[in-house]
């Protein structure tokens, strides 16, 4: 037994990803909580293992993968982009093509996931590496308006190729998660079916969780990686001071074009899952306001760190249903109780038509607005509260609660 | 590279190659739009020598550096770099054939740490690539290690151990400024050049920088090109000397010789005038 056992002694265990013990255990006991989660055993959280629950968590995975894409390129190269949406898309119909049986009017070759899915990420990639070298020549605000029209330009054409999309708001069927070694009839491990594992039973949408999970925590060990590593340095180094990293060496062009390559990448992926997941999708959904939620996952969440993009993830696909449910809450206390709780739930929340409130849960014509409007004002006052006064996010807000405890009783 | 060494050396150790100079810099004339930044300057710095530029503001001797660097392409005359002409070379090839760098004003990348800054140094002596990187194994993981070694030397040298792991802008500015340098030297290479490493840095400050300077070349015999205001550390630490003003090369030889040269004297104080 080492008598310093907290002592680094070689510089592989002081630059890993988990450096300390603390570090490790709570990485473990955060994994194994994830891992039980969809299981329902968790004392006052089983409602996570409800199956939209589960299929909200997915989904913040799914968007997870995209964001760390995000973060490669705008948190460590500091490139601003607004096209994200436009890379999801060709991820999603790459899969489409390759991996989707062939419809009326669509293409398909029905080829296994293992091959549409890495597709995805390296069509994507390729497409980012073919934009890249017109994109790294402009910089800042200029940047964030030449991926826009990306966004625009990617939205033409996935409505005018019905071929291969579907046609605008008909959409086609996307590939399902399963797992076959070739076009054989049943799938050695399918992920669309509620089966048993090691004998204990698991649901569809459980088990596409798990294995979503699995996906975002290799793409964090690769971001991770990247970070602290020379080509991480040399994109950092591209954010910080541009001139000053071409003089050292950094090649400016090539790592921002490897940047972007790398963020498509991701974003192909993501759309490749993102389309087996829902199943169906239409070529308006590959839109601005899904690349300014990926930019929002990264401000919200905190820019230039990973737990700044889970967290942001988790954040704002979460919000619209925890905001759902509160709504439903203060409706019901508003209408059945009385006091004080229920006189000022009855000021936010609209309950028919001659009751004035913020928010209706009325369907139709009701004063106030409806969830969806409630949750996009909610949105936009959440980015710029962010923008603001909590430049480093969710992160930022983390680390000053850590320091606090870490420190406490004393102040500093 | 994995043991720990006592003092810092380099593995690409500088060796006297066939070549006249290491650097020549001959005619360079650099114009912006009608205004002559640099006219018809020439120079040339031998192996392991402390080679210096002086002149008043505005002479042209940051424009020098730029040049040298990729950042600024003359009209005229040619840079050669050991007899191969660089002129027009892009700028982290450049630094990739062993010319490195400090700035007037620090331009350290000011969110990343020390280490991390220096580590950047490196990157011309690494060639993994990002899959590699990605994934964590073999090349990429032994070569992060071998860097660290090297850095930490670096860090030892300039004793700077303290900071390692602070974001640089936290630094006091003498420190960067010794940041810096380590990110320079972390690039092994064969020609330094210093933009005035002292500027507004105190006695005791100046003084350590003198130092490091000086066992820049005494331990690992890297050339250097010194730009500087403080007169008192060029005299002291300079091999030779090269004065110019308004673009021109006035002078240059040995500090003594110039310190005496009237069109120095003219040039920094100005002539006398018969009244």
């Amino acid at each position: 037994m080492r008598t310093r056992p907290r002592l680094y002694v070689s510089y592989s265990s002081e630059m890993a990803l988990l450096p300390t013990w603390t570090q490790k255990i709570a990485a473990l006991a955060f994994l194994a909580f994830l891992v039980i989660v969809p299981f329902g055993v968790i004392p006052g959280l089983g409602f996570l293992s409800d199956n939209d629950w589960l299929k909200l968590l997915s989904r913040v995975a799914i968007f997870a993968i995209g964001a760390l894409g995000l973060h490669i390129l705008s948190g460590l190269a500091g490139q601003v982009s607004l096209g994200q949406a436009f890379f999801v898309g060709i991820g999603a119909y790459t899969a489409a093509v390759l991996g989707g049986e062939v419809g009326k009017s669509t293409w398909g070759l029905g080829l296994p996931i293992w091959i549409w899915l890495p597709a995805a990420g390296i069509v994507a990639a390729l497409v980012g590496a073919l934009i890249a070298p017109t994109a790294v020549r402009v910089r800042g605000i200029y940047l964030a308006i030449v991926t826009l029209g990306l966004v625009f330009f990617g939205e033409w054409i996935f409505r005018s190729t019905p071929f291969i999309t579907g046609g605008a708001q008909a959409g086609r069927e996307f590939p399902s998660l399963q797992f076959r070694f070739w076009k054989e009839e049943v799938p050695f491990l399918d992920f669309t079916t509620d089966g048993s594992w090691f004998g204990i039973s698991v649901t569809s949408e459980a088990k596409t969780y798990l294995l979503l999970l699995i996906f975002v925590i290799m793409a964090v060990i690769i971001t991770k990686n990247i970070q602290r590593t020379r080509t991480g340095r040399a994109f950092m180094a591209i954010r910080d001071r541009d001139i000053a990293a071409e003089v050292m060496g950094v090649a400016e062009a090539k790592n921002k074009l490897i940047a972007f390559a790398l963020s498509s990448g991701f974003a192909g992926l993501t759309g490749a899952i993102l389309g087996a997941f829902v199943g169906r999708l239409v070529p308006e959904g590959f839109s601005l306001f899904m690349s300014i939620q990926f930019v929002a996952i990264l401000l919200i969440g905190g820019i230039g760190t990973v737990s700044g993009a889970l967290l942001g993830s988790a954040f704002v696909i979460l919000l619209p249903r925890i905001v759902q449910d509160f709504t439903g809450f203060l409706a019901s206390v508003a209408e059945s109780g009385s006091g004080f709780f229920s006189w000022f739930a009855g000021i936010f929340v609209s309950t028919g038509i001659d009751d004035p409130g913020i928010v209706s849960t009325l369907p139709g014509t009701s004063p106030g607005l409806n969830i969806g409007q409630f949750n996009l004002f909610l949105y936009g006052l959440l980015l710029i509260g962010f923008l603001i006064f909590e430049p480093l996010g969710l992160y930022g807000i983390w680390i000053r609660v850590r320091n606090y405890w870490k420190s406490w009783p004393f102040t500093y | 590279m994995t043991t720990r060494r006592t003092t810092l050396q380099f593995d690409s150790a500088t060796e006297h190659g066939d070549y006249d100079h290491l650097l020549e810099f001959s005619d360079v004339s650099l114009a912006f739009k009608g205004i002559k930044a640099l006219d018809g300057v020439g120079f040339h710095v031998d192996d392991g020598e402390l080679f210096a530029i002086i002149g008043p503001n505005g002479a042209g001797k940051t424009s020098i550096f730029n040049c040298l660097n990729g950042l600024y392409k003359p009209q005229e005359g040619s840079i050669r770099w050991k007899d191969e002409d660089i002129l027009g070379t892009r700028s982290d090839r450049i630094a990739d054939l062993g010319i490195a760098r400090t700035f007037q004003n620090i331009e350290l990348f000011a969110h990343m740490t020390v280490l991390e800054n220096i580590t950047l140094g490196r990157h011309v002596r690494t060639k993994t690539s990002w899959w590699d990187g990605a994934l964590w194994i073999g090349p990429a993981k032994k070569e992060e290690l071998a860097n660290r070694a090297v850095v930490e030397d670096i860090i030892d040298f300039l004793e700077i151990a303290r900071w390692r792991k602070y974001p640089v802008a936290m630094l006091p500015y003498g420190i960067q400024k010794r940041v810096e340098l380590g990110r320079a030297l972390a690039m092994e290479p064969e020609l330094l050049l210093l933009d005035e490493p002292v500027a507004g840095m105190n006695l005791e400050e100046t003084e350590d920088m003198a130092r490091f300077i000086l066992d820049i070349r005494e331990e690992l015999g890297i050339a250097m090109i010194l730009v500087e205001h403080d007169m008192g550390l060029v005299m002291d630490i300079a091999d030779r000397v090269m004065v110019i003003d308004f673009g021109e090369r006035i002078a240059v030889g040995p500090p003594e010789e110039v310190q005496n040269d009237p069109n120095v004297i003219k040039a920094y104080l100005g002539e006398e005038m018969d009244l």
